[in-house]
């Protein structure tokens, strides 16, 4: 099965797509730096370089990528669903 | 690194450098023509035109000599022709490089004109360009080499492949003795504790976390939303959605490596180690810092595809992204886009890189100095009087 994204860490609660995948896909991801590999079904269509929700965030949580908050969900965002700016903010600036 | 040679210049002050230019440097935005009439006239030579150096003042005044003067001592510069309006701030910046031993001439236009001035500098630049042609590269280590290091128009790809693909260089740069240096202050909101966490001198470390205060203070100041400008626009259209998600994946560009020194805008390094440089994030301001502190090659890693370049320092591009390579291969010096993909780990990425810089350095064009990109672009810290 084709790698479709990759968690740059175990505490992350979101993958980068590596591949465009479409919406409705059941995908392969992967750790970076440790061997489990994980299945998602993707609920929209995310792109190459977007993330996907790898566990279900309630709006308010903090977006945990690189081990570290990137910032909060301004939604809740269920699993397999895209994260962006329509549904995740900054912390430091305006 | 350890023991790899490439083929380069030694200059007078001891640096090395890998590209043999005779620049034409205005002091001012009105001698520009003047140092492009040279240029015309003296195929080789390069004029490095600007838009400023009138009426700055304070330290706007001081970083602008200082960008002209590492400029010149820059060790890809063979010589350098100085050109200003008048004499007194022409002769600031034109001895400030002669100091170093390098070859400099100097000349203003007040009084005599352009015409002349020309002529004069024409006549200058010819000899002084027959002699850098007569300097032979040597076998030199690659560990003496300043290399500098930036990302621009980063996509997620930058943080996942081609930032830590020059992380394991920095690592290797740095175990082995040699200088590389990273910037991009406002770039480094949300990892800044994990930067200063790896200067160990406290000095160091009180000097990163003032200069970081005073150039974020000054974003904050505006009470602006950033969205689109940082991250910019095509950062957002790569997937990066917070400026803190971007300054994670930009400090993968230092690997696991400590932070010997912290330097100030255009500062020139005064000892080996990876060392942080105050920059502003946009790629031709801060590429121009660097090459003024004194970088003779400059990493410069990509997601969406920036294509810049600079007039003195070869700027060697790479993406993780194969959208990017497939799309601007023109422009990509290295593909790593195997890394997010598993195909290739890291650590085979940064040797293939080490191969292209000792390449690169001895003398192999990179991609934007073949598609003429020459962006030398000056930092202004406050308006002018």
């Amino acid at each position: 099965m084709q790698l479709s994204f990759l968690l740059h860490h175990e505490s992350d609660n979101v993958g980068v797509a590596v591949v465009d995948i479409a919406a409705g896909s059941d995908v392969l991801g992967r750790y970076r730096d440790k061997p489990e590999e994980m299945h998602i079904l993707v609920v929209e269509s995310v792109p190459l370089g977007h993330k996907l929700a790898t566990r279900s965030i309630s709006s308010g949580e903090d977006i945990i990528e690189y081990g570290v908050a990137i910032g909060l969900a301004t939604k809740d965002i269920a699993i397999g669903q895209a994260v962006h700016v329509h549904n995740l903010k900054g912390k430091r600036w305006y | 690194m350890r023991n790899r040679t490439f083929l380069g210049y030694r200059r007078a002050d001891g640096r090395v450098g890998v590209r043999n230019h005779v620049i034409i440097l205005p002091i001012d935005d009105i001698s520009n023509a003047a140092c492009e009439g040279v240029a015309s006239l003296v195929p080789g030579v390069m004029a490095l035109s600007h838009p400023y150096g009138r009426i700055q003042f304070g330290p706007d005044l001081d970083l602008h000599f200082l960008t002209l003067i590492g400029t010149g001592l820059n060790p890809n510069v063979a010589a350098v022709v100085v050109i200003g309006i008048e004499p007194k701030w022409t002769a600031r910046v034109a001895d400030a490089i002669a100091a170093s031993g390098k070859p400099v001439a100097a000349f203003h236009i007040e009084g005599t004109g352009d015409l002349k001035t020309i002529q004069k500098a024409s006549r200058a630049a010819m000899k002084l360009l027959q002699n850098a042609s007569e300097l032979q590269r040597e076998v030199l280590p690659m560990t003496d080499l300043v290399i500098s290091s930036k990302c621009g128009e980063s996509d997620t790809t930058s943080g996942l492949g081609s930032n830590p693909t020059l992380g394991k260089v920095a690592e290797r740069v740095t175990d082995s003795g040699g200088t590389y240096l990273f910037g991009e202050t406002s770039e480094l909101t949300g990892g800044e504790d994990i930067v200063a966490g790896r200067i160990s001198d406290p000095d160091q470390r009180a000097k990163f976390e003032r200069l970081f205060k005073e150039h974020t203070d000054v974003i904050l100041a505006q009470q602006a939303d950033l969205m689109g400008s940082q991250p910019t626009e095509g950062n957002i259209a790569g997937g990066l959605s917070t400026i803190e998600e971007k300054a994670l994946g930009n400090i993968q560009k230092i690997g696991k490596a400590k932070i010997t020194g912290v330097l100030e805008m255009a500062e020139a390094p005064t000892g080996r180690g990876l060392y942080f440089m105050d920059t502003s994030s946009a790629a031709a301001e801060s590429v121009t810092l660097f090459a003024a502190g004194g970088a003779a090659v400059h990493l410069f890693t990509t997601g969406q595809g920036n294509i810049i370049g600079n007039p003195i320092v070869p700027v060697i591009k790479l993406t993780a992204n194969p959208k990017t390579v497939a799309g601007m291969e023109e422009h990509i010096d290295l593909d790593v886009s195997g890394t997010i993909r598993l195909e290739e780990t890291l650590a085979e990425a940064g040797e293939r890189l080490i191969d292209l810089i000792q390449a690169t350095a001895s003398g192999r064009l990179t991609a934007a100095e073949l598609l003429n990109h020459r962006e030398f672009v000056l930092t202004r810290l406050h308006r002018t009087a």
